[in-house]
């Protein structure tokens, strides 16, 4: 496996590499997917909502083993406490339990012929002639030299390999929000089938408290604060816990089962998403909604359209960043007015 | 000053990763290493950091 040239490496096994590495898969090309972690999928830097549409637009057929919680609408509270209850209609959507939807993803992509490795932590790019030709990564105290004609970074808020490359993925403390999350069991909800969204300054600046029911008196507990207001006694977790401890009512009896911390991307997307030989895709190249910093769909859109692109490339002979570059076009196309339209 | 990480406090999110502005911070599976030569000791991270485990400490 390893010692193969590749036409496409994706780093990053999430949902943007997996579509990334499915869709080259689809388009007859080899296709090897990277993912540093020992398992695929954990621990979990999200609050698992997904639209229904998105998931019919990707072709992807909602499974009752990940897309464990129907999702009917929303209740919006004020600080005063009054709500607002939205029905979604027929679509709506679904809370996943997103280690197995990972894992489902990348299945997918393997029948489609891609090859994954596990532990294995890509952090520099290899270059020919201004060309990205493949990557340098270790796999259990060895490194090793994988080379391809492409390779896509899908790794995350904290991508190593674009900046490799010299494609800026920075945050900003101005518009980075910082991220606390406990999936709680023992939850006394009034409506399992609906999100719970919490404003105010008081409960979470700039940002929002998140309940996002999975059944069973299950839910993810979460919180995003601007990070520039956060500050020691006033971080995302000490909002949370006071939160959790003002609302007895849904509490009284809940305890965690799990906790998740995380980064949100709430800038731009990236001025360049591309140069010769690479494409960057999802939370690395800050492919999120800027108002309710959800990231899952873009982020799969942004894999699918960088697969096409990749492929299409490929099949021109013709990797340069003007080639690539139609990936961007699109992306942009489907989503930057939209998302320049809410900032 | 540099940053330093309470591992015993630490979710290894990497959320921290993304605003140090030296590329001082790395996620590995499950730590963050600092780079102290090329910390700057900015406080970025540490004021980001949803649970307060970077710290800092004299170098």
């Amino acid at each position: 496996m390893m010692n193969r040239e590749y036409d496409v490496i994706v780093v990053g096994a999430g949902p943007a590499g997996s579509m990334a590495a499915k869709t080259v898969a689809e388009g007859k090309h080899s296709v090897l997917v990277l993912d540093k972690k020992q398992e695929i999928g954990t621990p979990k830097r999200c609050a698992e909502g997904i639209n229904a549409r998105v998931l019919a637009s990707l072709d992807i057929k909602p499974d009752p083993r990940w897309a464990i919680n129907n999702i009917r609408g929303a209740v919006c509270y004020s600080p005063s406490g009054n709500s607002v209850n939205t029905d979604l209609g027929a679509m709506g959507g679904y809370v996943l339990e997103r280690k197995i939807f990972e894992k489902h993803l990348a299945t997918q992509a393997i029948k489609k012929g891609a090859r994954y490795m596990v532990k294995t932590n890509a952090r520099k790019v290899l270059k020919e002639n201004g060309f990205v030709k493949g990557v340098k990564a270790d796999y259990m105290g060895e490194e090793l030299e994988l080379k391809s004609r492409i390779v896509i970074a899908a790794d995350g808020v904290d991508s190593k390999i674009a900046r490799d490359v010299g494609i800026d993925t920075k945050n900003v403390l101005e518009d980075y929000h910082s991220g606390f999350q406990y999936e709680m069991a023992g939850l006394k909800l009034e409506e399992e089938d609906k999100l719970h969204i919490y404003f105010g300054e008081k409960i979470a600046p700039k940002g929002y408290v998140w309940i996002f029911p999975k059944g069973d008196s299950v839910a993810n507990v979460g919180i995003g604060i601007l990070g520039k207001l956060s500050s020691d006694g006033n971080r995302a977790i000490d909002y949370l816990d006071r939160f959790i401890g003002s609302h007895p009512e849904i509490f009284q009896n809940a305890s965690p089962i799990e906790i998740n911390a995380g980064g949100v991307p709430m800038g731009s997307p990236l001025e360049d998403m591309v140069d010769n030989g690479f494409m960057v895709v999802g939370d690395a190249a800050h492919h999120v909604n800027p108002i309710h910093g959800g990231g899952i769909s873009l982020a799969m859109e942004a894999g699918m359209i960088a697969g096409q692109v990749a492929s299409e490339a490929l099949d021109r002979g013709d990797v340069s960043k003007k080639s690539l570059q139609e990936y961007q076009r699109r992306w942009e196309d489907k989503f930057d007015t939209k998302l320049k339209k809410l900032i | 000053m540099v940053a330093s990480v309470d591992r015993d406090k630490c979710m290894y999110c990497g959320g921290c990763v993304s605003i140090c502005p030296t590329d001082a911070l790395e996620l590995m599976e499950t730590f963050i290493k600092v780079d102290e030569d090329t910390c700057v000791g900015c406080g970025s991270c540490i004021r980001f950091c949803p649970v307060g485990a970077l710290y800092e400490k004299d170098e």
